[in-house]
């Protein structure tokens, strides 16, 4: 039934003259996307529109799946091409494609006839009219409604003619790639892909850091960190991933410092590396999961204690939602049932009974300085030490 | 030294001539027993030769073999296939708190369609006490399912006296025993001792995985739990696993060729690295470690660190053990049979099982005692508090 789909967009619509790199943007991520469903596409722009024409066979459903994650698509309409034909046969194509895709017909609907191939026999007042009585005949049940219709019915002359009435809906935000690139702190919890997911929307492109704890934590853990990685990418694009091995930085903040300040100090370490990778990867801020108040690292005193090791920006897309909120954006992004996996991560197994919940920078400061012999040392070797691996959803797997 | 394998308990290396066999039978004679041509006879003969490996090994006839897919599915229909057809007779299954969840979840399954079932309690040791199964038999008892060889700790259960108790009290209830850690140990005679159904599964003897048989005995009547094309006598549909089969059969009859010298060995292995681990700090050993043990289990609680961390920790010098166990590792709840016989709250989640196999060597065992005792002090100075 369908061949092609016209994808509509929002607000990149709007950018002026930048509008082409916006939408070149968005023609490669649905390039991107489409590259793990079966069949031959072409993405093309034609008077100012993208469209993705199915060159092959296709499977309808995967098609629209793998377009609903794709950033900057506000609507996606499923189109019906057919070569130019005379009005009468137009009337017989139009009157197939009601019956087929509305099977309810207790509708009310609008004709909305587009001739830009000015040589075709009728204007396209005329062909509103025609098409529509012919409807009007055939269902019965159908009445027209030109102000509030439920369905548009529409059709565009061109050297084909396209016809559409339906707009599945997109994900929105704006196309990955025109916003630069951010290091998103991904931990095996619920919140971080969130947060990676959020920043994606509007166009930013992630690399991510994973802290690493064996034999605190396990290769499970880690693994489970890359599929969570992998489930980001179906909307962010490849995501480098870059493993730091952080044991040896954590048992030294453990054997040196008091125990409730652990998770505070660990933290800031955390963003230290995190933001020395993103200097050097081109990243121009730091992406994390955390919540006002959440745990005891997550208050606003320790935010503020963690916040100050950075100069980047730091951005925390889930600051203000309770927790029901981001596993709500979890599950819709299919994380959830991953996050929840009991594997512990590094953030959860030396946790102080009575963390405290407002640390004092200056304090904190001063037990910091207890690592002074050796700290220096652990992060180059956390640094030099780290793992790449490259995240990608474009294979099926 | 290069790795060391010390989990045997959740499955074993196969005998290099496991796999020649199998290799043989998915290139070359890799025809279904069902079909009428020669292939298939080939390949059925295959099958009888493995049934008459099996039950000479347990004295028992060939009809009284059904293969399945492992230990799960044998349990699986030694306990709702008795059940079904039983269920007449009575609606009341016994069985320990220390079985294998295969066991276990299904016998909550059957409590769910209406039937009781008692746990029996096990002491400290985590052996059952033949005298209070002997107070839990009912008028309505159908079934008694008490596992051999216990996974986790490695007791051992009076089999013949539990049998004996039942046949004596009531000869129509079945006895049903779980061999999975037990067979390729022991010699057990199912007829002498009692049994009516018996569960093994072959990739804890040096077999292949997704293989296992059930003992039936001629006189239990039993109901099908998968169905289908009728094969096995329409008890287990589904076209036999051919290869694995005689993999199977290859297995059982290597681990007894020299069964009793391949014990001794293992008992003293045991004895030795039970005596190794008692020397390091705050070590205890769960469960019985003498004779009245399974050779190839050793159950150890380490004070002051995680398992899970240890297991990492012995991991990377590529020692390979389980935290309680392995089947139940997936899951963060504590081991049933830990707690069972009475393990100290502070210990449940430090326990590591170390299991050998016949091919475990003595400098392997030494080897991990000197790991362990290079990781303890480290591992002990960061605990969670």
């Amino acid at each position: 039934m369908f061949s092609s789909f016209l994808i509509k967009y929002g607000e990149i619509g709007v950018k002026g003259k930048n509008r082409y790199i916006f939408e070149n943007a968005l023609m490669n991520q649905i390039r991107y996307a489409l590259k793990r469903c079966e069949g031959k596409f072409l993405v093309h722009k034609a008077e100012g529109r993208i469209y993705v024409d199915a060159e092959s066979e296709f499977d309808f459903d995967e098609v629209v799946d793998a377009l609903s994650k794709v950033f900057g698509i506000t609507g996606i309409c499923p189109v019906k091409f057919v070569d130019l034909c005379n009005p009468e046969e137009l009337k017989k194509v139009i009157l197939d494609y009601v019956d087929q895709v509305h099977q309810d017909k207790n509708k009310t609907f609008k004709m909305h006839v587009r001739r830009a191939h000015k040589s075709y026999p009728m204007d396209s007042m005329e062909l509103n009219a025609s098409l529509g009585e012919a409807v009007l005949e055939a269902f019965p049940s159908m009445k027209v409604d030109v102000h509030e219709p439920d369905i548009l019915l529409t059709v565009e002359i061109r050297e084909k003619i396209y016809i559409y009435s339906t707009v599945i809906p997109g994900p929105g935000g704006m196309p990955v790639g025109t916003n630069g690139k951010a290091m998103l702190l991904l931990s095996g919890g619920i919140d971080s892909p969130v947060a990676g997911y959020m920043i994606a929307k509007r166009g930013v492109k992630l690399d991510a850091v994973y802290f690493h704890a064996p034999p605190y934590t396990s290769e499970r853990a880690k693994q489970k960190v890359v599929d969570l990685a992998r489930i980001v990418s179906r909307y962010s694009g490849p995501i480098y991933l870059h493993v730091i091995n952080f044991t040896d930085i954590q048992l030294a903040i453990y054997e040196k410092c008091p125990h409730d300040e652990l998770t505070i100090i660990m933290r800031r370490y955390m963003m230290k590396i995190a933001e020395s990778i993103a200097l050097d990867t081109e990243c121009l801020g730091l992406i994390t999961g955390e919540s006002i108040g959440q745990v005891a690292s997550q208050t606003i005193c320790s935010l503020a204690c963690t916040n100050e090791v950075c100069t980047l920006p730091v951005f925390r897309p889930c600051i203000g939602m309770d927790k029901q909120e981001i596993i709500n954006i979890s599950e819709k992004i299919d994380t959830y049932e991953t996050s929840i996996l009991p594997f512990e991560d590094c953030c959860t197994i030396f946790v102080a009974k009575h963390p405290v919940t407002k640390p004092s920078l200056e304090v904190i400061k001063r037990h910091e300085k207890h690592l002074d012999d050796c700290i220096d040392e652990l992060v180059k070797t956390a640094l030099d030490t780290k793992e790449t691996i490259i995240v990608s959803y474009d294979k099926r797997d | 030294m290069k790795e060391v394998y010390l989990d045997n308990s959740a499955t074993t290396q196969a005998y290099e001539e496991v796999a020649e066999i199998m290799k043989k039978i998915l290139t070359e004679d890799y025809g279904n027993p069902s079909s009428m041509h020669r292939k298939g006879i080939d390949a059925e003969k295959y099958l009888r030769e493995a049934r008459e490996i099996i039950a000479a090994n347990l004295k028992c006839d060939t009809g009284e073999i059904l293969f399945t897919s492992g230990g799960t599915e044998s349990d699986n229909m030694a306990l709702i296939g008795t059940a079904m057809a039983n269920h007449r007779s009575g609606k009341h299954i016994i069985t320990t708190a220390i079985e294998h969840p295969a066991i276990l979840e299904t016998a909550e399954h059957l409590k769910s369609l209406g039937f009781e079932i008692t746990y029996l309690p096990v002491d400290s040791f985590g052996v059952v006490d033949p005298e209070e199964l002997r107070k839990a038999i009912r008028e309505d008892t159908i079934l008694v399912s008490v596992m051999h060889t216990n996974n986790e700790i490695g007791s051992l259960q009076p089999i013949e006296e539990i049998g004996k108790i039942i046949k004596e009290i009531r000869p129509s209830i079945l006895f049903h025993v779980d061999a999975v850690q037990g067979y390729g140990k022991f010699r057990i005679l199912p007829r002498k001792m009692g049994i009516d159904l018996m569960s093994v599964s072959a990739h804890k003897i040096h077999g292949p995985k997704g293989i296992g048989f059930l003992y039936i005995n001629n006189k239990v009547k039993i109901h099908p739990i998968i169905f289908g094309g009728g094969q096995q006598k329409g008890l287990r549909s589904g076209t036999e696993n051919v290869p694995a089969i005689a993999g199977m059969a290859k297995a059982v009859s290597m681990i007894y060729k020299d069964l009793d010298e391949h014990i001794d060995k293992m008992y003293e292995l045991k004895e030795h690295f039970v005596k190794r681990l008692l020397e390091i700090d705050g070590v205890t050993i769960n469960g019985h470690t003498g004779r009245d043990s399974a050779p190839h289990v050793i159950s150890a609680s380490f004070e002051g660190v995680r398992a899970e961390v240890l297991l990492h920790a012995l991991e990377d010098k590529q020692i390979y053990v389980s935290s309680g166990s392995a089947c139940a590792s997936n899951k963060p709840a504590v081991s049933s049979t830990l707690k069972a016989i009475g393990v100290k709250n502070g210990l449940l989640d430090s326990t590591i099982r170390f299991s050998l196999s016949v091919f475990t060597e003595q400098e392997e065992l030494d080897h991990t005692v000197d790991v362990l005792n290079e990781l303890l002090p480290v591992l002990r100075r960061f605990t969670r508090h």
